[in-house]
């Protein structure tokens, strides 16, 4: 997108639809996580837990997955390695095409989402059926997700019931009720899981020590996907390996308290390669760099790779809540996304994303694996500075505010000159998007309040000086 | 070069240049040594809109069966192998079913009873590991109606505890688990909570004291 996400956010405000959406979605999750945490008697020792447990894994990333590689290989299935979307795209294509089947079904999985697996396998001639209802929802209307976790929050009811009726065979007489519309998906699905010989998924966590790979959900999609097929493939970015299954205690007990705000989601499955007579007969885990590796050498971004895609961040950014997932331009919308984004496309993409926050920190407060997320904003502000020349203005304005406020005579001469020139431009109090100059693209998206008649300083030389 | 020892030497050179900071002794959530709480357990499991009966001895765990199998219209109910014979509903058909079961047998059932191997207080979950009475995964995933008998004495308080208690199985045969935590649901449409998509719409869990 070339404006980035300023224009895209500005596009997005204007949806009021949208914005009641999300204020409903982000409120209500806001409150179940609220209540659930406050049971815990003991959370902040809880995240420090998790941010150590993802300190652990990330220390020793290469003996991880190399032990992890071992572990699922001995279980009886295969690893493979992808340096990036492309490689790990033509990996699954080639398993796929090697079973002879031209269908699979998906279970929800960020890491496929990141590299348009879907798009390779319809090249290739494969349809993948999405099973989550809200990624059915998001592929029957050709669409993009907006939410981590309720990737179709951006549509409402009536919405997703003329995309049924569009798509799904025999919902003519279909209502607009939640629990009709999930009946409708659980008829069209049904015969898929039965039938199609391929699974296709991502992993919220694999251990090295056992090769155990999980998958946590809400529908039971995830479990016919990983149950119910021949041929299982799971495609899992690298940063995902924790170090023991005692570990998977610690990601249970903070990821469905931070993400659905429930004090365990319904459904979790935990495989270990294959299982003679129980479930798929083989298993591939593909292993996707795609840019972690190079996270990884950032000292300060990389904290990001401990993100567990709870999506917590998302559901208390103010600046999410009235913006949406879609002006991100990203399959990490919010808060992570504005740090995970760039990073993970070595700073060539989503360069605006680190802007895209009023570093109010409540994101922070909230992460169960204590990403401090406004430091890493402000560490990739600076780097895209650095390395790609962005915002030029701004740099100028910031050292030419550093010159002025290193000296008083300076300040104060400023602070009488801004003004005396804000007069002309304001309007009811405020200065509203009409500065000429390198000031235009700051108040593009700020309303600023005219200075004072008179400042702090002038008043305590009239009245004490 | 590989993207095996591509990927591999990029994250070394990644923490050579940069070592990450570990705290010396790594933290656990602590297991819970408390006595198991079985009240909170039924609480929990209810919360979550399973169906919870508490049942006393094997006569008491038949006939809460035999109650569910009646309020949800149960003609056909598969059991799954190595199942406590004492726990079997009269008047109801029943399929002993092994791992070679067709699906489509399994989706014609009208229910499935297992037991499972560990329960967690806090949270009401279940968690089968496919060890006898518990059968294979698609068992309990196929059929529209699940209940599952919980022995009291395998409820444990904490995640943690759930764990370390399945932890042996995974070490040592690699066997499958799966936790459950009331029927299958989902919030995907305006977040409003619709009880019952692909999994088990229903889920009637008898606690045997």
């Amino acid at each position: 997108m070339s404006g980035g996400f300023p224009a895209a956010a500005r596009e997005e405000l204007r949806n009021a639809q949208l914005r009641r959406n999300l204020r409903k979605a982000t409120t209500t999750i806001r409150a179940k996580r609220a209540s659930v945490i406050a049971e815990v008697d003991n959370w902040e020792a809880l995240r420090d837990a998790g941010a150590e447990l993802k300190q652990r894994a990330l220390a020793d990333l290469d003996k991880h997955l190399e032990q992890l590689e071992r572990s699922v290989t001995t279980a009886g299935g295969t690893v493979h390695w992808a340096r990036d979307g492309t490689e790990a795209n033509a990996i699954v294509v080639d398993l796929v095409r090697a079973t002879g089947a031209t269908e699979a079904i998906k279970v929800k999985s960020m890491a496929t989402d990141e590299i348009a697996l879907n798009d390779a396998l319809a090249a290739a001639g494969i349809t993948a059926h999405e099973t989550d209802l809200a990624e059915l929802i998001v592929q029957l209307g050709d669409d993009r997700q907006s939410h981590i976790l309720v990737p179709a929050i951006h549509r409402n009811r009536a919405e997703i019931r003329e995309l049924f009726r569009a798509h799904l065979p025999g919902t003519e007489d279909l209502t607009d009720e939640p629990a009709a519309l999930a009946e409708a998906a659980r008829r069209y699905l049904r015969q898929k899981f039965l039938t199609t010989p391929v699974g296709i998924s991502g992993a919220n966590f694999a251990v090295a020590e056992t090769g155990t790979v999980g998958v946590v959900e809400s529908e039971g999609n995830g479990r016919m996907c990983t149950t119910l097929p021949h041929t299982l493939i799971t495609v899992m970015g690298i940063e995902k390996v924790l170090p023991r299954f005692d570990d998977v205690a610690t990601m249970l007990a903070l990821l469905p308290r931070s993400s659905t705000g429930e004090r365990m989601n319904p459904y979790t499955s935990l495989w270990t390669g294959v299982t003679p007579g129980d479930g798929p007969r083989e298993f591939h885990l593909v292993l996707l760099d795609a840019g972690r590796s190079a996270t990884l050498a950032d000292p300060v971004g990389r904290d990001a790779l401990r993100c567990i895609r709870c999506s917590a961040c998302l559901n208390v950014c103010p600046v999410y809540e009235r913006v949406g997932g879609h002006a991100y331009d990203s399959t990490y919308p919010g808060p992570i996304g504005a740090i995970l984004t760039p990073q993970l496309h070595e700073l060539n993409e989503g360069t605006t994303l680190p802007w895209a926050s009023s570093l109010c920190g409540a994101c922070y407060e909230v992460c169960p694996v204590k990403i401090d997320i406004p430091q890493i904003l402000v560490h990739l502000r600076g780097r895209v500075v650095r390395e790609r020349g962005g915002p030029a203005g701004e740099r100028l304005a910031m050292e030419a505010l550093a010159r002025v406020f290193a000296h008083r005579r300076r300040y104060e001469a400023a602070q009488r000159a801004a003004r005396v020139a804000s007069l002309p431009l304001s309007r009811d109090g405020r200065i509203e998007r009409r500065l000429p100059g390198p000031m235009r693209g700051w108040l593009a998206v700020r309303d600023l309040p005219v200075p004072p008649r008179e400042s702090f300083r002038d008043w305590w030389v009239r009245e004490r000086g | 070069m590989s993207a095996r020892d591509e990927i591999l030497d990029r994250v070394r050179a990644a923490l050579d240049q940069h070592p990450v900071a570990v705290d010396e002794a790594p933290q656990r959530a602590a297991a819970d040594e408390a006595a198991p709480d079985v009240d909170l357990f039924c609480e929990r499991a209810g919360d979550y809109r399973a169906t919870v009966t508490p049942a006393t001895g094997d006569d008491g765990v038949c006939a809460a069966i035999e109650a569910a199998c009646v309020r949800h219209g149960v003609a056909r109910l598969a059991v799954a192998e190595g199942l406590n014979a004492a726990w079997q509903p009269r008047d109801v058909t029943i399929e002993e079913l092994g791992a070679d079961a067709p699906l489509d047998l399994l989706d014609a059932v009208d229910g499935v009873l297992t037991t499972c191997a560990c329960a967690i207080a806090q949270t009401g979950t279940v968690i089968l590991d496919c060890g006898p009475g518990q059968g294979v995964r698609a068992l309990t995933l196929v059929p529209d109606l699940h209940i599952c008998v919980v022995p009291a004495a395998i409820i444990v308080n904490g995640v943690a505890a759930a764990v370390d208690r399945i932890g042996a199985g995974v070490r040592e045969t690699g066997r499958p688990i799966t936790l459950i935590s009331g029927p299958s649901a989902t919030s995907d449409i305006e977040l409003d909570r619709v009880e019952g998509v692909h999994g088990p719409r229903r889920l009637e869990i008898i606690v045997a004291r």
